[in-house]
């Protein structure tokens, strides 16, 4: 056995580990590329799409850049007033939704009563049953108590499934809230709505933020359970739908990208945020 | 504000019970803490001191009893409605306001503003050494800043009585040592009452002057961190404050107690206080002599020796059980004794107190 033969097997065997190492150091990150571009690509076509100028009704092929469609944005008959309703109803409903919310999970962390149980169960049912039958169920009950469906039925419904949503949100953040500190208020002379005001509120002012932000976005893009109660009012996924049957305006491309683009500048902003505060908080040590 | 305005005490909690369901945490408990003192509730833990603590703060109710403060009947007042203000022990700082904020809460709670406001908070920053931090989040603070806040934020309000619920558990040992003195320094200073809840006996004898010792819902002892070390009422109170030496024996005569595999042992008539029969004799391991020279005497061997510095310890084997000794090292180098050893202990009978039975801290 020569130096140069194993010279020559150290090299090959050190090509093949490198090779391996570099496998083992990026299969990961490769990994993660894949799954993001597959959650992306949907995204990216529906943005795309927002530029094309479609030859006839359908905006499935791609025949050209134009700026049209984000000028024109309302071009479309009952476009607009489908969207005004959608930010009404989702506005609305958020906010009931949020309060009621956040009170029923004060009660549900806070205070032993009769039908606890019961009623954390019943919060999480909306959850976890398929849309369809509360849509089904709802126009039932509407159809019984013989309610006119419009507006009010609509956001009767948004506000039902949002609780839950909001419910959840804000008890995650009550149950780690540290009861020592209402206390400590109370003792320093604040009576109870001057202890919630000062101390409650802005300590579980992120959770309420997260759930109106979440029961909003729940709402605006809802339609299963709108299409059941919606009656002659049309809400915008309800408009999509309606839309898409006779042909796709690119217009609905442009809402949607322009949602998309509220969602990731909020998120953007979040984060920008908290940097700032940590920078600030680590500079004023 | 002081005593002699009306003659009563501070507080006062006449047959004060707690239960929680089944579960008595507070058992007819009374107690007069006089206004200007640094009055400790100590015991181990569930022994029902924070809950009285809670109970005169207004964060529990009575379940039966009356609290009073002054002259006035608070028991079923809330407690933004008492004048009285607590450090928790978590000291509970509100994390998104500002240290000045924090201490300024009760302040703007009674509608002072401006100057008045500006002024007191950062007289009271100043008085615990935080003069400059007014700015600052709690979560930008050390522990024992922390500390210092939350006993601000109580202080400026110039209670009636500040309660302090374990205030110095979370500091390491030598912080703890040096707030134990500075908070003793800060009462005097002001002269606002204490009401101090530990279970660390040290922490209890160093501030405060009079202490209660808890055990089950009840107060055990009540008295001045002297009288308690020194006559101990009961087994449980003898153990939990220092080291002590049980021997079990029975009463012979108005001053002796002749111990059950032992000598006779003589002891003042006052610490006999009547008891006749079964009783158990104890004697803190500094006050016994490894030699002869005082008039009780227990021969025995060592059988172990430890060197902790200020003294060295001894465990002594005697034909009534084993006792700790410990001896100052007074001068440079050993003492001389040493394991296996045969000598006689010895101890006067001025240092020799008397509890009732054997049953001992859990």
């Amino acid at each position: 056995m020569s130096t140069a033969a194993a010279a020559e097997q150290r090299l090959h065997s050190n090509a093949l580990s490198s090779a391996w190492e570099f496998v083992k150091h990026h299969v990961l990150t490769v990994y993660a590329l894949l799954a993001f571009i597959y959650l992306m690509l949907p995204i990216g076509i529906v943005i795309a799409f927002s530029f094309n100028d479609p030859k006839g009704r359908f905006n499935y092929v791609w025949s050209g850049f134009t700026l049209d469609n984000w000028k024109n944005w309302d071009g479309v008959p009952g476009l607009r007033s489908a969207m005004v309703l959608s930010l009404e109803i989702a506005l609305i409903a958020s906010l009931i939704a949020t309060a009621l919310g956040t009170l029923i999970a004060l009660a549900l962390v806070r205070y032993g009563f009769r039908g606890r149980g019961v009623t954390n169960f019943l919060i999480f049912l909306p959850l976890s049953t398929p849309e369809i039958v509360l849509g089904a169920s709802l126009l039932t009950l509407f159809l019984n108590l013989t309610i006119v469906f419009g507006f009010w039925t609509i956001l009767i419904a948004h506000v039902m499934f949002c609780i839950s949503f909001a419910v959840v949100t804000v008890k995650a953040r009550l149950i780690g809230f540290d009861r020592h500190l209402e206390e400590a208020a109370m003792d320093l002379g604040a009576n109870e709505w001057a202890t919630f005001r000062r101390v409650t509120l802005p300590l579980i002012a992120p959770a309420l933020l997260a759930a109106l932000l979440l029961c909003f976005a729940i709402s605006i893009d809802d339609f299963v359970v709108t299409y059941f109660n919606a009656g002659p009012r049309t809400t915008f996924p309800l408009f999509v739908w309606g839309a898409a049957r006779v042909g796709a305006p690119p217009q609905v491309n442009v809402i949607g990208t322009v949602i998309f683009s509220v969602a990731v500048i909020g998120m953007v902003a979040n984060v920008l945020v908290q940097m700032r505060r940590e920078r600030f908080a680590a500079a004023a040590d | 504000m002081t005593v002699g305005e009306n003659g009563n005490p501070d507080v006062r909690l006449v047959d004060v019970t707690k239960r929680f369901d089944d579960v008595v945490a507070v058992d007819r408990l009374s107690l007069e803490i006089e206004h200007g003192s640094f009055y400790a509730l100590l015991g181990p833990s569930g022994c029902g001191k924070t809950t009285t603590l809670r109970m005169i703060g207004g964060f529990e109710q009575p379940t039966e009893g009356e609290i009073y403060l002054g002259d006035a009947e608070v028991s079923s007042l809330p407690a933004y409605k008492r004048d009285v203000n607590t450090v928790f022990q978590s000291y509970a700082l509100f994390p998104h306001l500002s240290i000045f904020e924090n201490v300024a809460f009760g302040l703007r709670r009674r509608s002072i503003r401006g100057q008045t406001l500006t002024g007191q908070v950062n007289e009271i920053l100043r008085l615990v050494g935080l003069e400059g931090m007014g700015k600052r989040k709690p979560s930008q603070l050390s522990g024992g800043q922390q500390q210092r806040v939350a006993l601000a934020r109580a202080l400026v309000n110039k209670p009636r009585v500040l309660l302090l619920d374990e205030p110095l558990g979370a500091l390491d040992l030598k912080l703890r040592k040096q707030m134990q003195l500075e908070l003793k320094g800060i009462q005097h200073d002001i002269d606002i009452t204490f009401v101090h809840v530990t279970h660390d006996q040290e922490e209890a004898m160093t501030m405060a002057d009079k202490i209660a010792v808890m055990n089950h819902g009840r107060i055990e002892q009540l008295g001045t961190p002297t009288e308690l070390y020194e006559t101990p009422a009961t087994a449980f109170v003898a153990g939990f404050l220092g080291v002590s030496n049980l021997i079990p024996g029975t009463v012979s005569s108005s001053d002796t107690v002749q111990l059950r595999r032992g000598p006779e042992v003589r002891v003042r008539p006052e610490a006999l206080q009547g008891r006749t029969g079964e009783v158990a004799v104890g004697i803190r391991p500094e006050k016994i002599a490894l030699g002869e020279g005082q008039s009780n005497t227990l021969d025995g061997t060592i059988v172990e020796e430890a060197y902790v510095g200020v003294a060295t310890q001894y465990i002594v084997e005697t034909a009534c059980g084993r006792l700790t000794v410990y001896r100052q090292n007074a001068s440079p180098g050993l003492n001389g004794a040493s394991p296996g050893q045969r000598l006689t202990l010895s101890w006067s009978p001025d240092s020799t107190f008397v509890v009732d039975s054997l049953e001992g801290p859990e």
